[in-house]
């Protein structure tokens, strides 16, 4: 049974004596990575920083390592958690080891020498996250994801068992926001940390958490793994999306379709259509789209962006009496555009579409994704 | 390498204690009798002119020991008022400390002249003391509200001015011989102290510069932020109240023996940042003593003999030595945050 390191039960906190954050509880055990997602606004900062002791708890209890955090010192606090925050530390001429080196604060002296073992903690902690070689540059002229990377050692440094982090990769670009999370989950696998996180970017929480509580005007609206919470359209109805959907499977945010009767009509599948579906989108083209097997990779984006989706069931040849519904939509479109260079077994009725087209004078474009 | 940096701090730390020799000696040296460094091994050695030893030691001594002491308390005020407001150009002058403990300590004397009642040192130190808490007062409630640092600075160059145009009403209206000795010590000068008054300084500066170095610590934690500060452990609450006790006691002490003194807690620790290449305060409580005593002790010199037998107040001269290094340091600062 993995320890619980972290625990906050039925908590109340904000500021000054005003709860933001409203009966709270969560767990967070060794080797644990739980994320807590929510609209802006929701609490998660204000969770965060009671769970790191930075503010009063106002009702409730949090405990760290079964100890009541009211209880513990600071110092002990900073021995048990250490955090990376929002607020970006600029300070002057220090080095990148220099900020590293701070973290082994609550086990320096009164002076805060550093013996050789601190050194040596902290350049083992900057050669875990890759950043040994800048240890030498000055800490304000790296870059925004070097100085994460940087603050993440000096988490490191005060050995915590418990890693608490405010929005870790808001500003980091994508190959910064892999590595950083990819180092999480291994500091959870292999030293065994608990580690809580904010995030928002959900596809991320969704592929690197073990654990998502959701919270929603400082209450938890839901909490529980990546798989049941991405699930359906709960996403959207957490963050009260209007102006567009989000697609839980693969983490795609689409913007609202026009709501317009479809001007023209797109023949895709096997992902042709996407990129001329957003391009009409983009030109405010109202568009159909068919006809597609439901598994097609296109069906996503053309439900989210088409006015009208033409489909058929997955797995099996297209029907005709489809291909009829289609073609009553096609009649009133200014113009045909075939994505498909050839049909094949399943999609071969699309080719009665665009003769019927051909026949009927409406304009046929064959438009090819890949650009020649 | 560390051991370049630790060179360059070995290199910084004998610099500026040549540094401090040589000025010493100058003011030993330099004044309208000239004393030749056989007369001063001499007066030492309590051997020679008898006038010769009591120039040194009675008019010389206590002043220069003054510039080296409370200019290094004015400049280490001034580096833990920037790291506590994490700005460079914070300092007891800009924030108006300096001129609030001064309008303080005019009251006091005023008042005590005024009924024939003798003032000591301490008196006078808890006078300059209470002002500067006061502004400071004023500083940390306008900083609760105000989330831009400009405007604080500006807000304490108003408290400044304020405090300024008080005491010279005062000073104008004040009828009493003293006045003259009033009127000269608000515009900041070293030459009313006596080896006594020296002493009395010391007594309460050199525990001040202790507690500020068993500071640094927290403050080396508190450059990365208060969050953070808090984060690695430092008893925030405490850690800000003992800070601002010292820096306020440390520039009050400057200020009722020497009246406001401008720039010197700007201006040194720059310098001596850029000299050490870091902010660590380990290094820079210690280093910002040394290097404001050179600099006071520099600036000293200068207003003594420049227009001998005439003394220009120190403040006039700090602020022509102190004002190009903190435009410098500004313009360097905008520049990097293009």
């Amino acid at each position: 049974m993995n320890e619980i390191i972290c625990r906050a039960g039925a908590l109340y906190a904000g500021y000054g004596g005003k709860a933001v954050v409203k009966n709270v509880s969560l767990e967070a055990a060794e080797g644990q990575v739980v994320a807590l997602v929510g609209p802006n606004g929701a609490g998660k900062s204000t969770l965060l920083k009671t769970l790191i002791g930075q503010l009063p708890v106002i009702a409730g209890e949090v405990s760290l390592c079964g100890q009541d955090i009211k209880r513990i010192g600071e110092k002990e606090i900073a021995r048990l958690c250490a955090a990376v925050l929002t607020e970006k530390p600029s300070p002057e001429l220090m080095t990148c080891a220099e900020v590293a080196e701070a973290g082994r604060y609550p086990y320096t002296g009164r002076l805060g020498l550093l013996r050789k073992e601190d050194r040596e903690k902290a350049e083992e902690a900057m050669r875990l996250t890759g950043t040994w070689e800048l240890w030498d540059r000055p800490f304000r002229q790296v870059s925004d994801g070097q100085r994460q990377m940087v603050l993440l050692s000096r988490a490191l440094c005060q050995e915590p068992r418990l890693l608490v982090l405010d929005e870790p990769t808001s500003f980091l670009d994508i190959r910064h926001k892999l590595d950083f999370l990819l180092l999480l989950r291994s500091l959870a696998r292999e030293r065994r940390l608990a580690i809580i996180l904010s995030l928002h970017e959900l596809d991320l929480a969704q592929k690197f958490s073990d654990r998502v509580v959701c919270l929603k005007e400082g209450a938890v609206d839901r909490a529980g793994e990546p798989e049941e919470i991405f699930a359906g359209h709960y996403i959207e109805e957490l963050y009260d999306v209007r102006s567009g959907s989000y697609d839980s499977r693969f983490g795609s945010v689409e913007p609202l379709k026009t709501g317009r009767e479809p001007k023209v009509f797109v023949i895709g599948g096997g992902g042709s259509g996407i990129s001329l579906y957003r391009k009409l989108y983009r030109s405010g083209i109202p568009f159909a789209a068919g006809i597609l097997p439901e598994n097609d990779m296109d069906m996503p984006v053309a439900e989210a962006l088409a006015e009208r989706v033409f489909s058929s069931p997955s797995f099996e040849s297209i029907k005709p009496g489809a291909v009829d519904e289609a073609i009553t939509c096609l009649a009133a479109c200014e113009r045909l555009y075939c994505c498909r260079e050839s049909f094949g077994e399943q999609d071969r009725e699309n080719r009665r579409l665009l003769d019927w087209a051909e026949k009927r004078k409406i304009p046929v474009v064959f438009y090819s994704s890949i650009q020649k | 390498m560390n051991r370049k940096k630790r060179l360059r701090c070995a290199a910084g730390f004998g610099s500026l204690i040549l540094l401090l020799g040589l000025f010493l000696l100058l003011n030993m040296m330099i004044g309208s009798t000239h004393l030749a460094w056989h007369e001063i091994v001499q007066a030492f050695k309590a051997e020679g002119d008898i006038l010769n030893r009591s120039i040194l030691f009675a008019i010389r001594m206590p002043r220069l020991l003054a510039a080296a002491l409370l200019g290094g308390a004015l400049a280490v005020s001034g580096f833990l008022l920037q790291t506590f407001f994490a700005n460079p150009i914070a300092g007891p002058f800009v924030l108006g400390i300096s001129s609030s403990a001064k309008l303080v300590v005019a009251m006091t004397m005023i008042f005590c002249l005024g009924h024939r009642i003798p003032i000591s040192s301490f008196v006078l130190i808890g006078a300059a003391f209470a002002g500067a808490m006061l502004c400071m007062g004023a500083i940390l409630l306008a900083s609760a509200r105000l989330r831009s640092m400009s405007l604080l600075i500006v807000c304490g160059v108003m408290i400044g001015y304020i405090c300024t145009a008080i005491t010279d009403i005062m000073v104008t209206f004040a009828d009493d011989s003293n006045i003259v000795n009033l009127h000269n010590w608000s515009l900041g000068s070293f030459s009313s102290m006596d080896m006594e008054d020296v002493a009395t300084a010391a007594l309460v500066i050199l525990p001040a510069l202790a507690i500020a170095f068993l500071l640094a610590k927290p403050m080396g934690a508190y450059q990365l932020g208060e969050a953070y500060a808090r984060s690695m452990g430092v008893a925030i609450r405490r850690f800000r109240v003992e800070l601002i006790l010292v820096s306020s006691l440390l520039s009050a002490v400057v200020t009722s023996y020497a009246g406001p003194i401008s720039f010197v807690g700007i201006a040194v620790p720059h310098l001596v940042k850029q000299l050490f290449g870091t902010a660590k305060p380990l290094i820079m409580v210690p280093a910002c003593f040394l290097g404001g005593a050179v600099f006071c002790l520099g600036c000293d010199l200068i207003a003594r003999t420049a227009f001998a037998p005439a003394d220009i107040s120190i403040s006039t001269v700090t602020a022509v030595f102190g004002v190009p290094v903190v435009i410098a340091m500004l313009l360097k600062r905008g520049k990097s945050r293009e």
